[in-house]
């Protein structure tokens, strides 16, 4: 519970931004909040919010563990595209749903590990390692659906996409549910300090007896995995496999979410809720630009403001003022180097 | 000019000879003057787009923004011919200027925000998507005689082929590249700025008007590679050439070029380029082969240079280390 409150304390900033863009999108357009139940599922302008922000929420999960190790993938984009090729075309051939689902986040699972192998045992720079994958994938992708759109008829498979239980979009339940799961995984297990530890100091990590390889290799794994789930939704969701357009650019998204939760892209912080605000307000903030009347293509110049906005509050110079000034010496966003973070942090209180 | 120092490019030439030489078995005509004159057009843009991410590779950064860059230029300059009725070479002029200052203005923002170039230049690259959508949503023929003129422009080279103003200006840019790395100050202040800033910084290196001069040349780079585009395709629309920023990073990788910075060169890019290319071409004439194979083939080959780099890098440091002792 405490360290529930301290990390809410901590991700002030966040949620302020998302409650202030909320807000906006209110006044902007009055029935904003307004639920209602329609057909047994719960519709209005906010659920739309949560359920589109659904696959950019499940790749930033995984992007946010990979981000914390130092790292980052690029290739979640490509492999949305090869498991929501792999789920049409496995249903379109008559298997089963649920053995389609299953071979499309054993395909993601797959990716990862490829991933993590450059990244840990071939000791190839992340960016590059997973760059091979950004541009081969979608040609792997486009392979297995031989060019086409593969479209499909299953309802199970659709209801994973437009589906809902007790009224809730399918596509938040399981998002919340990746999103507990990992939580849980990294708060009551050391996993989540080990990652955090790699991030910070890799070869201390090392030292001290960090199965540094294995964890990295897990950690691109998973982003693999969530970035597979995230393919099947949005193929079930639109009752097909677009190869070529399926995840395209969600991976800048998912960066972007991260950054926008808080965490520093040179590692050492672990933020799943954080990372989840971070998805939400940026599809918040692209809904509220719809909302405004400005035609979509504001999206671009709209998400280089917000970059260029968190860049300048997150250089070290401004991030140096800023403490001093507002935060009385403690750090109120992750500046980029890892290191003024760890200073930021008060002494004598250990990590939640 | 050890042979050992240039083993990255010595592999990209042989993957290049080979390359050639299985299209060349089953497709003889490819040796003709007219297809290699085709292919150095089909690969000017990209090849100066490519340029100026070597130098940008070098010295340890990445831009991103350089393939937005160029469709906002071809967009800008099909709306200030058509819609405006401007000179072209004066439009030329103001691309190239524009270009440059955004590039400066990233290299300014790295500097002074301490900020990774990864996410500044994709700051970059969703401002010039998002201008080009600004200026328009269409595709827009540019019907200007000047525009007629400049692509038939070419200097004849033996056996039926024919140099290109494009494929001429890719060639003057690798030499003007060449050059710039090889023997000015500002070359060598690249190549120290991508082996360790903080010993460049000690070493006298202007860091922070160095950084600032390497995005901004990247930029008109990228604004020369967009007149040539325009040129190419007399149009502009928006929604060109999405991700050959990859492709150009592609290139660069695989002509050798050390992603980590610090090493590499202008050549082996222009040959990147060419495989690039090349491999596109046997696609094209091989028929059976659909486009999806061109992706998987650049992943592979890029993970197969990337796999040699490392295992180069790991053999000299331990060489180095068993030196030591």
């Amino acid at each position: 519970m405490k360290a529930a409150r301290e990390s809410i304390r901590r991700g002030a900033p966040q949620l302020s931004a998302l409650i202030f863009l909320l807000v906006v999108n209110w006044v902007i357009f009055p029935p904003f909040f307004d639920v209602s139940l329609v057909d047994g599922r719960l519709t209005g302008s906010i659920i739309d919010v949560l359920n589109r922000a659904a696959p950019v929420a499940l790749l930033s999960l995984g992007m946010a563990a990979v981000i914390a190790t130092r790292g980052i993938d690029l290739s979640v984009g490509a492999i949305m595209a090869i498991s929501g090729a792999v789920a049409a075309s496995l249903v379109d051939a008559g298997h089963a749903w649920y053995v389609a689902v299953l071979c499309a986040i054993g395909a993601g699972l797959a990716s990862g590990l490829w991933n993590g192998f450059l990244v840990s045992v071939l000791r190839i720079q992340p960016i590059v390692a997973t760059l091979v994958l950004m541009v081969a994938g979608r040609g792997i992708a486009q392979l297995i659906t031989a060019g086409q759109i593969t479209t499909f008829t299953n309802p199970q498979l659709a209801a994973l996409g437009s589906g809902a239980l007790l009224g809730v979009p399918a596509p938040i339940i399981i998002t919340v549910a990746v999103a507990a799961f990992l939580i849980f995984l990294a708060r009551t297990t050391a996993l989540g300090m080990f990652i955090e530890a790699i991030g910070t100091n890799p070869h201390a990590s090392y030292l001290v007896g960090i199965r540094t390889r294995a964890l990295l290799i897990s950690v691109y794994a998973c982003s693999g995995v969530t970035a597979a789930i995230a393919g099947v939704i949005v193929a079930a969701d639109i009752r097909g496999a677009d190869a070529n357009n399926a995840g395209l650019w969600l991976e800048l998204d998912a960066i972007l979410a991260v950054v926008l939760g808080g965490a520093s892209l040179l590692g050492g912080r672990l933020l799943f809720m954080m990372t989840l605000v971070g998805a939400v307000t940026l599809q918040a903030l692209k809904t509220g630009i719809l909302l405004a009347g400005f035609p979509s293509e504001f999206n671009l110049v709209v998400m280089a403001a917000v970059v260029s906005t968190l860049l300048v509050l997150q250089a070290p110079p401004v991030h140096q003022w800023w403490a001093k000034k507002i935060g009385g010496g403690r750090a109120v966003m992750a500046p980029w180097p890892a290191l003024a973070s760890r200073r930021a942090r008060p002494p004598g209180k250990p990590k939640p | 000019m050890k042979l050992e120092h240039n083993r990255p490019l010595l592999i990209t030439l042989v993957v290049f000879g080979l390359l050639v030489g299985v299209a060349a078995a089953q497709f003889p005509f490819i040796l003709s003057g007219r297809v290699v004159g085709n292919l150095l057009t089909d690969s000017a843009f990209l090849g100066v787009l490519a340029l100026g991410m070597t130098v940008v590779i070098i010295s340890g950064g990445i831009d991103l923004s350089v393939g937005a860059v160029l469709a906002f230029v071809s967009v800008l300059l099909a709306v200030l011919i058509e819609q405006h009725q401007v000179n072209p070479f004066i439009a030329f002029a103001c691309a190239i200027a524009l270009s440059t200052g955004f590039g400066a203005l990233l290299g300014s923002g790295i500097h002074f925000l301490k900020a990774p170039p990864f996410i500044v230049t994709l700051a970059g690259m969703f401002l010039a998507r998002g201008g080009c959508f600004l200026l328009t949503n269409d595709s827009i023929p540019v019907n200007a005689d000047v525009y007629q003129q400049l692509s038939s422009l070419a200097l004849p080279l033996p056996a039926g082929g024919r140099i290109t103003l494009s494929a001429g200006i890719m060639l003057l840019a690798l030499a003007a590249t060449v050059v710039m790395l090889r023997s000015t100050r500002f070359g060598a202040n690249i190549y120290a700025l991508g082996g360790d800033q903080k010993a460049a910084r000690l070493m006298g290196v202007r860091t922070g008007r160095t950084t600032i001069a390497i995005y901004a040349f990247s930029g008109m780079m990228a604004g020369i590679a967009g007149i040539l585009f325009s040129i190419y395709t007399q149009s502009g629309y928006p929604l060109a050439v999405v991700g050959i920023e990859l492709d150009a990073i592609a290139a660069v990788v695989i002509g050798g070029t050390l992603l980590s910075g610090g090493y590499g060169g202008a050549v082996g890019t222009f040959f990147g380029v060419l495989i690039l290319g090349l491999i596109q071409l046997y696609i094209t004439l091989e028929g059976t082969l659909s486009s999806w194979w061109g992706k998987i083939a650049t992943g592979t080959l890029l993970f197969l240079f990337i796999a040699i780099q490392q295992l180069m890098l790991m053999l000299s440091s331990r060489r180095r280390r068993a030196a030591g002792k």
